[in-house]
This record gives structure tokens, sequence and C-alpha cells, in this order.
């Protein structure tokens, strides 16, 4: 049921769209869902099913699972706030199995900043309390959407009760306890749209997206609102690994699952002009933790090119070498020498919300 | 009763009929009667505080309904409830 290098699902505008590599061609199925704005769509290997959740314009935020091959989704139990925090559930932002040895437990990171878990394999949702009363008392506010919102949750590999989970904005969260407490850990992060005065606190930090690298779980990188970090112990401290132009300001980072040392990021101008460098799209990549980095730009368009891949559409596969992204205009590329060389997958997407590696 | 006809966009969801009865004193109230019968309907309405949602409309007896928060219009034996998606949702 481990995630392949040959299954991709890509959550779009219209709809569920799977990319599949058979004899040696990628050609793409669906929609699933179709007309369904797809927030985001991943297939959860322990039990092989997939789950999408849905950004209905009129009907609200609604949860998918399909459990077979054959495509059929089906309505779960949606994560509700409780009545006394007055909330609605904006968007359900991303979706995360639990550890591997815990079959059943499934989390959603939401706007209004609200983490829900399911024990029972999505039949039902709690809010995580604790945390909650950490967005109220803190009044995290939102980043990139009106509210704030989680959009990166890490479980541990090694441990089930150790999850890290990224908010926009209030930086990253850490519980070693399974959600009873939480703590903050931003400690090394900047936030440069803050005033002078409020810039040295343990809270209110934007990192864009949170990625663990499977082969040495202390190590963690994240694309942030202020620069590109990495940290090697457990998000306690972290290490600005920038370099100006190109590396600073982006959504996803993938990192190499059995290289902590190497990552990717797709460059962005910058946080007022959020669009290509000069309408180039490409990549960029380190192999030294972030020492140096790499242009990869083969095969890209390196002209006219104004989209850009969202937080959640750039993702590598298990082998390290498959790289894809999807972009704002509906355009999918993927690499299959690590970033080297790209090739187009479709030009002719809805824009994508999220791309993943199934 | 109130006789309550649905946009066909929510039939993709729910094997709605075209027309269906209900007794209810407010639109509140219709809407709960509503998810007993095809449970999970009322959060496609209203989100989980019970508040209309944003970008659907209610029409009772030819006027949208006022209260949006709480849903509390009333209903007599003989209205007409539409439930549409407004324009505004895209």
């Amino acid at each position: 049921m481990a995630t392949t290098n040959d299954r991709i699902l890509i959550g779009t505008r219209k709809g569920l769209i799977e990319a599949h590599k058979a004899n040696g061609a990628w050609v793409l199925q669906g929609p699933a869902l179709q007309g369904q704005p797809i927030a985001y769509a991943m297939r959860d290997e322990r039990d092989g099913s997939l789950w999408a959740s849905i950004d209905h314009g009129h009907w609200g935020v609604k949860l998918s699972r399909s459990k077979g091959d054959d495509g059929t989704f089906e309505e779960v139990a949606a994560p509700k706030y409780p009545e006394d925090t007055e909330k609605t559930a904006k968007y359900y932002w991303v979706l995360q199995g639990g550890h591997a040895e815990r079959p059943g437990t499934f989390y959603v990171g939401t706007e209004p900043g609200g983490l829900f878990t399911t024990t029972d394999d999505g039949s039902s949702w709690e809010l995580n309390r604790p945390l909650w009363d950490l967005c109220v008392e803190h009044k995290w506010m939102g980043g990139g959407r009106d509210g704030a919102g989680i959009h990166s949750i890490v479980v541990d590999p090694r441990d089930g009760d150790h999850i890290y989970i990224g908010v926009s904005c209030a930086g990253v969260c850490e519980t070693k306890d399974g959600g009873a407490t939480w703590a903050y850990a931003n400690k090394g992060l900047r936030m440069d749209y803050a005033p002078p005065d409020q810039q040295d606190m343990e809270y209110g930090f934007d990192p864009h997206f949170l990625a663990l690298a499977p082969s040495d779980p202390d190590v963690l990188w994240q694309a942030n609102h202020c620069g590109v970090y990495r940290s090697k112990d457990g998000c306690a401290t972290w290490d600005e690994v920038s370099d100006k132009p190109y590396v600073y300001f982006g959504f996803p980072v993938a990192v190499d699952p059995s290289n902590a040392d190497r990552a990717w990021i797709v460059p962005m101008h910058s946080d007022g002009n959020r669009t290509t460098f000069d309408g180039r799209l490409f990549l960029m990549t380190t192999e030294d933790a972030g020492a140096t980095w790499t242009e990869q730009s083969a095969g890209l368009p390196q002209s006219g090119a104004w989209d850009f891949p969202y937080r959640h559409s750039l993702d590598i596969a298990p082998d390290g070498r498959t790289l894809a992204f999807g972009t704002t205009s509906g355009n999918v590329y993927i690499s299959e020498d690590a970033g080297a060389s790209w090739s187009v997958l479709s030009n002719n997407l809805p824009l994508i919300y999220s791309l993943r590696f199934a | 009763m109130a006789r309550v006809s649905f946009t066909p966009h929510l039939r993709r969801f729910f094997d709605l009929p075209d027309v269906c009865e209900l007794e209810a004193a407010t639109v509140a109230d219709l809407v709960r009667g509503l998810d007993g019968r095809w449970p999970g309907l009322g959060f496609y309405i209203t989100d989980e505080q019970g508040r209309l949602r944003q970008h659907v409309a209610v029409w009772v007896d030819g006027t949208q309904v006022e209260d949006e928060e709480r849903l509390g219009d009333a209903l007599t034996a003989d209205s007409v409830v539409h439930i549409l998606q407004a324009l505004s949702g895209g």
C-alpha cells in the first residue's frame, strides 16, 4: 500500500485528476468528483483509501473518501466546530493520516485554525482543544486566507504522539503527547511583516509549508514567508538557508526521502509580487542542507510563464528522483531525474490546489 | 404542511424529490426535518452553528429569509419554500 512512484493525485478546481504511468508513459484519468473544487487530495498508504477535501462554493466544505479503486467517492462525516467556539469550518486545508501503527487515526487541518482528529476512521471528529485554546488566546491571524489555518501536519514516523503542525499565522506547533499539550517551535524564524517591537515573539510566524525528512526525522524544512529554513534538531531551532533572490519567497518545499540534505523549492518573486521571476518557471535545489543552491529549469518555460505552484502542489516520489508540480494555470510538470529535466504532463487542467504522489 | 422544492444542484448529493412536504414552525425546524429525512442535507444548507450558508438562498412565500443567523422565520401550514443556490457563490 506504500506510496508509489507512478501514481499522482491532482486536486483541481474542477475535480480530482489522476496521473498514472503505464508502459513507460504518463496518462491522465478522471476527473473523479467532477466539477467540485478539491482543496486537497491524498492517498492513505496504510489502507490505500483516497481522501479528498471539497470546497463547495455554495454548500460548504466536505470530506469524501474512496475505499476502492473504482473511483467511487462517498461523503464521510465532516469535522465541525463545536457550538461554544461559534466558528464555522471554512476550509479543510490539509489531510494527514496518523502514525502507521494507528489505523483509523486521521487529521484535518482547517481554517479558522482548528486541528481535527478522528480515531474511528472518519466516523466522528474531535477538535483538538488545547491547540484551539492557543489559537484563541494568542489571536492567530490569517495568512493567505482570512482566518488562521493549519496547512501542514507532520507525524514523526518514530512516534505517533509526536506531531508538528504548520499554522499561517502562528508558526510551528509541536506536541509530544498526542495533542494533550502543545508548544511553539519557532526559534530562529523571522517575521519581517510585524512591527519592529513585536518580532521577538514565540508565535505569529508564517510557515508556508513544513516538510520532514524521512531519512532523518529530526530534520525538517520549511518555506516561510520570510525565507527558507531548515531544522536539524526537531524544530528546537531553525537555521535560515535562504539565498536571495531566488531562495527566499515561495510556498512548497520537497525533501528527498533518502537524503535529509537534499531539497527543492519553487521560487516566487516576492511577497508583494507573487509571480515567477521574469516569467521563468524553475526550481532551486540543494544537496548540502541549503549551503548552496542550483537552478533547475530544463524543460520548463523560460518566458511568459506567470503561473506557480501552491504550497501543496509540489511533491517527490519515494524513489527520490520523480518530482511533479502543478500550477495555478493548470500546468503539470514532471521530472524523472531529480529535477534535472522536466516534461509537460498537461497544460489544460483547471487551477491546481494540490498534487500528491499516491 | 410546508411544501419545499430544491435547486437541482442539491440532487447531485441527495436523492431529493421535486417537492416534499414537511411540518415545521420555522425555517430552522424545516432544515432539521430535512436533515432527518436526508442525513447530512442540513449541513449543506447551514453551517455547524445553524447559520444559513453565505451562498445559499432560502425563499419563503416569495421572500428571502431575513434571519440568516437562526433561521427563525415563521412558516405557515401553506408555506411554499424554495432552497436555492445564490449566484454569489459562483
